[in-house]
């Protein structure tokens, strides 16, 4: 077990530290710049915080879904393989379901902003 | 440094011009570059921009057109009165300023989110979903027998490229591959008609000013297929940055596009359009994860690209509200 304070932790620190220090010094293409660099660390920062319990409910949808066990990239590779197949489609039972769910909780890491995912989470997530 | 070459240049062709000034590397990767400065004119300074790949970058990436085609398409199109900047010079090899050519510069905003938010554009935005729909329409219009040399492509060749980009990626996503399902079960099939497609005729890739269109830009992927393909492109939720219930660039609706584009002489196919309009959402999706692979592999390892292979996401939550929407 690692000491603490935890990634999450620390990577929120550093992003303030850029966002509320380092900001107001820097101008031009080297500002837009740090703007990109504190976006990925508040990118991370969510990622790190959500990451295993969306990861835990996908594994799980995924299993019924699909009827057999496996990591989150395995089941990904195999729900992908069933719906080049054919074998799979938006008829299938819980499916959208999923999809939609796994998509709702990526976006929340990755683009929150994202007007068509205000939007869905509108609709009630 | 290239001031001088295009000091050189401006003085064989451009009658009366003496030099030029203020020449400043606007954008491009490293294949390609854009470059704006003034011819210094007894008349007054002419306002130019120079498009090129400089030496040792001649090949263009496949699906580009390349620069002379871009330079002859962008000219017919000013000829046929399509809002698009005048050619003024294609590049000789004596130059020594690689391959490319020299346009008029048009003034006006490209950023797509001013165009949409600030004061200066808030006349024009009303009228330019229609505006473009007449823009189109006059685009693929364009007669075949003067365009240069283009790529040929089907929805079903479009389909099996992007395909084989996406498999190349080995990035097993289920939202990806129910769409390329979904494309494969929908495929409209040959065009009755195969006219000019400008292929990223998009908001971002337009000089737009206070009353509206002035410049269509950005024409390295032209190529012949199906007209309907740009009608969908340019709808396409990416491109609309934010305003995503007007689907035409963020700027208005489909209806009124498909009413500028009749009144303009030519027939809109709706279901051709929101399969070009999914097909494109996929498109950039797939380009996204190809930035990532860039990103991971290639000598491009900038933040930027980066956090671009994070918004593949954004065209996965897109693709379901077209394919799989949820009652409202």
């Amino acid at each position: 077990m690692q000491d603490e304070p935890t990634p999450i932790e620390l990577t929120k620190a550093v992003a303030d530290f850029l966002r509320n220090d380092i900001t107001p010094l820097i101008s031009g293409h080297q500002a837009f710049k740090l703007r990109v660099a504190i976006n990925i660390l508040d990118l991370v920062t969510r990622q790190l915080t959500q990451e295993e319990a969306s990861d835990a409910r996908e594994v799980e949808r995924l299993r019924a879904l699909l009827g057999m066990d496996g990591s989150v990239t395995e089941l990904n590779r195999a729900l992908a393989e069933r719906i080049a197949k054919g074998e799979v489609d938006l008829a299938t039972p819980g499916l959208a379901e999923h999809l939609w769910a796994t998509t709702m909780d990526k976006l929340a890491v990755d683009q929150p902003n994202y007007a068509s995912y205000k939007r869905e989470l509108g609709r009630g997530g | 440094m290239i001031e001088a070459e295009l000091s050189r240049s401006v003085q064989r062709w451009c009658p009366g011009a003496t030099g030029v000034s203020g020449a400043a590397r606007l954008s491009g990767g490293a294949s390609q570059e854009t470059w704006r400065f003034d011819i210094v004119h007894p008349g007054g300074p002419i306002g130019a921009i120079l498009r090129r790949s400089p030496k040792g970058y001649g090949a263009a990436p496949t699906r580009a057109a390349g620069l002379t085609a871009e330079a002859q398409l962008m000219q017919l199109a000013f000829e046929a009165g399509v809002p698009s900047p005048r050619v003024m010079h294609v590049l000789t090899p004596d130059e020594e300023l690689g391959t490319g050519f020299i346009m008029q510069r048009v003034e006006g905003e490209t950023i797509a989110r001013k165009i949409l938010r600030d004061d200066e554009f808030a006349a024009a935005r009303p009228l330019l979903a229609r505006q473009i729909g007449g823009v189109l329409a006059g685009l693929h219009r364009l007669p075949l027998d003067q365009l240069p040399e283009l790529r040929s492509r089907s929805a079903t060749q479009e389909i099996d490229e992007f395909e084989r980009d996406y498999r190349s990626l080995n990035w097993p996503k289920p939202v990806f591959e129910l769409t390329l399902r979904w494309l494969r079960d929908h495929d409209p099939g040959p065009s009755t008609e195969t006219t000019l497609v400008h292929g990223d005729f998009r908001n971002g890739n337009l000089i737009i000013g206070a009353e509206g269109v002035r410049a269509v830009l950005d024409w390295e992927l032209a190529h012949l297929g199906d007209p309907m393909e740009d009608l969908g492109w340019v709808c396409v939720n990416s491109w609309r940055f934010g305003e995503i219930d007007k689907p035409v660039g963020g700027f208005g609706s489909r209806e009124e596009l498909f009413a500028g584009y009749e009144a303009a002489g030519r027939k809109v196919d709706p279901a051709r359009v929101k399969f070009w309009e999914v097909m494109g959402t996929l498109r950039w999706g797939i380009m996204c994860g190809g930035m990532m692979q860039r990103f991971r592999e290639g000598p491009d390892h900038s933040m930027e690209r980066a956090m671009i292979g994070r918004r593949a996401s954004e065209t996965e939550i897109d693709l379901l509200r077209l394919l799989a929407p949820r009652g409202s």
